[in-house]
């Protein structure tokens, strides 16, 4: 236990000491979360968009204060003509543009029928799509307001909300994500370089011909890793929470929980490329080509797993972070408890132990 | 008992079955300083890492202490010191704090120990809280040495310490190896330097993967066949030219200032006259007090 004690130590040492390893470790989850939070966002904040008014009247002005007064869109210019859509639209500073025709009001009040048009920058698929729904929902809404007082027969009126995330905050995906990620670079990346480091400076040589247990080598070398990653999940946390306003809706101790579980399968993991590589280089290029793309890619965190092709729907299920970011999500977000997650904890809980004991089954106690 | 006994070592490595050490036997005495003495790559760090159970043997065996190499590695581990080739300690530690993780690891503290490191620790100990990364080359090896003794091993294997180590610094650590084989620790050493041949006990001269001889460095030297010459002239290179070409010297080579030279007769007067002929200059002619690297050059021939 002494040795244990000492081996650790050592560890911190090595971490507190190199400025680089101090970045990685806290720089980048913060400068993550911050830049994710704010800077990389996809809500539609404040979307500039172009008017068209034909009609001039009294319906159409009232749906653009509606339009206007949401934090949703700024009303840039009212265009004159036709013409000058495209040329605009050119540019890329808007959005989006609405069109009413002469005869707004009137053709509302007389043929109880009137039309806008919506016309959108589809360069960008999911901000049009948005915008299109923004800017419809509040015309639904405009209508409703101007019909409250009639009685129409057969009306289907869809009531919308918006579960779990009624602002749409963009963060509320990326703070697991973000999670995982972080997790994957310090526990893979790091530990895998660490153990690498040892074998090629030579003191592996020196820890082997010892009385230290080979894998209690590992073990010592894994523990710093386990706790400073837990530091960062603290970090992470307090973070969404104090800054992008981002509650933990569900148990915080079954979310250390399960990121100490997570912590674990990524360690496994270092181990395992340390264990298969000599130099730092390359356990650094696998563990970001192997665990960083992969957790990028099939986590469902930047894309949608539902959309991609069933064979790469398939493989997103061997990428552990892809189990911990529905994880983190349902517990942060939906505030789901373990008995709605025992399924993805038992599919991680099972990578854990396979990767574990791959990993130690594959130790070298000798040098080749 | 002895220390160390290796019957038939073989390794070979790759899947062209490059033999590193081929047929290697010899036993080193409880207490005695051993060297294996050889050029790089003669196969002196493959033992050393087969002794230290870092490396499993393609053929042979061998025991430390009485325990066997392949099958009680756990023991040898925990009873040997091993101080390797390339400085291998956390260069962002300190002395101190290298040390005491060492002391640790092996399950003991400096102060149990301290008699042991005592001389050579104090000469590094104005600096223990330097880091090992920022000291000189002389200092690292005297600190890894301090790491590997620091648990009182039995047998101590030190493979090429003095390598990159200033001439003093060298002199400086032959000496402590001197005082470390006076508490009974027995040293097995590699070195390139044949200079350093004849501060050990007893040598092996190693080259290719295969011992050439094994002896006090004193037997051998003695057992040099033949009357060796040191011949100086102002121009090396047509000395070495001339002397090729005398049909009495078997072989010469050059040796530091003066050129060593076998040669088969009594009167060394005929060969001066030769090479004052062969128009060199300065001609000196005198016997040479032969050195292991004479004996190691004349095995390999």
């Amino acid at each position: 236990m002494k040795q244990f004690l000492a081996f650790v130590r050592k560890e911190f040492y090595h971490v507190l000491r190199d400025r680089r390893t101090l970045l990685i470790l806290f720089g980048m989850p913060i400068a993550q979360i911050l830049i994710f939070g704010f800077a990389l966002t996809n809500e539609v904040k404040d979307s500039e968009i172009l008017v068209v008014d034909y009609a001039k009247d009294n319906a159409s002005q009232e749906l653009l204060t509606k339009i206007g007064s949401s934090r949703y869109f700024n009303i840039r210019q009212a265009a004159l003509s036709h013409n000058e859509i495209l040329s605009t639209f050119r540019k890329g500073k808007i959005k989006a543009v609405v069109v009413f025709p002469a005869h707004f009001n009137e053709d509302l009040l007389h043929q109880n029928k009137a039309q806008v048009q919506i016309i959108t920058d589809a360069s960008d698929v999911n901000t049009a799509n948005m915008v299109t729904n923004y800017l419809s929902s509040i015309i639904v809404d405009y209508q409703n307001q101007i019909n409250a007082n009639l009685e129409i027969p057969y009306r289907i009126t869809p009531e919308v909300r918006m579960l779990y995330n009624p602002q749409l905050k963009g963060a509320h995906g990326f703070v697991p994500g973000v999670m995982a990620l972080v997790l994957l670079l310090v526990s893979v990346m790091m530990t895998a370089i660490s153990i690498v480091r040892e074998k090629e400076t030579g003191t592996m040589e020196i820890l082997l011909v010892s009385p230290f247990k080979p894998v209690l080598v590992i073990f010592a070398k894994a523990f710093p890793y386990l706790a400073l990653s837990l530091v960062n999940v603290t970090a992470i946390l307090l973070l969404s929470v104090f800054v992008l306003d981002l509650p933990v809706k569900g148990s915080v101790a079954l979310l250390f929980a399960e990121s100490t579980l997570f912590i674990i399968t990524c360690l496994a993991l270092g181990i395992f490329i340390s264990i298969k590589t000599s130099s730092q280089q390359v356990a650094m290029l696998i563990s970001l080509m192997g665990m960083l793309l992969p957790t990028i890619m099939f986590s469902g965190f930047l894309f949608p797993i539902e959309n991609m092709p069933l064979p790469l729907q398939v493989i997103s299920n061997i990428v552990p972070s892809k189990w911990f970011y529905i994880i983190v999500k349902s517990i942060m977000i939906k505030g789901l408890g373990l008995a709605a997650l025992w399924r993805e904890t038992l599919i991680l809980l099972g990578m854990t132990l396979f990767l574990l004991l791959v990993s130690l089954k594959s130790f070298k106690i000798r040098l080749q | 008992m002895e220390a160390v006994v290796v019957k038939n070592l073989v390794k070979t490595y790759g899947k062209e079955q490059t033999v590193a050490v081929d047929d290697v036997s010899f036993s080193v005495g409880r207490g005695e300083l051993f060297g294996l003495i050889g050029p790089d790559g003669a196969g002196k760090t493959s033992i050393f890492r087969m002794l230290t159970t870092l490396l499993l043997p393609d053929g042979g065996s061998a025991r430390v202490d009485g325990h066997d190499i392949v099958k009680d590695f756990r023991q040898i581990r925990s009873s040997v010191g091993y101080m390797p080739g390339k400085f291998s300690l956390y260069q962002d530690l300190t002395i101190e704090e290298n040390l005491n993780f060492f002391a640790t690891v092996f399950g003991t503290t400096i102060e149990e120990n301290y008699h042991l490191i005592k001389d050579i620790y104090v000469q590094i100990e104005p600096f223990k809280n330097r880091r090992a990364g920022k000291l000189s080359g002389g200092m690292k090896q005297k600190l890894a040495l301090c790491c590997a003794l620091i648990h009182k091993p039995t047998t101590l294997f030190l493979d090429e310490p003095t390598t990159g180590v200033d001439p003093v610094s060298r002199k400086e650590f032959w000496e402590m190896l001197g005082r470390l084989k006076a508490q009974q620790i027995t040293i097995l050493v590699s070195t390139p330097y044949m200079d350093e041949a004849s501060l050990c006990d007893r040598i092996a001269l190693i080259q290719g993967g295969r011992i050439l001889s094994i002896d006090t460095p004193q037997n051998i030297i003695e057992a040099y066949p033949d009357r060796l010459l040191a011949v100086k002239a102002n121009e090396m290179y047509r000395l070495l030219k001339a002397l090729e070409s005398h049909p009495d010297v078997p072989s010469s080579y050059a040796f530091g200032e003066y050129a060593h030279a076998t040669f088969r007769h009594a009167d060394t007067r005929p060969l001066e006259a030769y090479l004052r002929e062969q128009g060199l200059t300065g001609v000196e002619v005198k016997d040479a007090e032969v050195t292991i690297e004479d004996s190691f050059i004349k095995l390999l021939h």
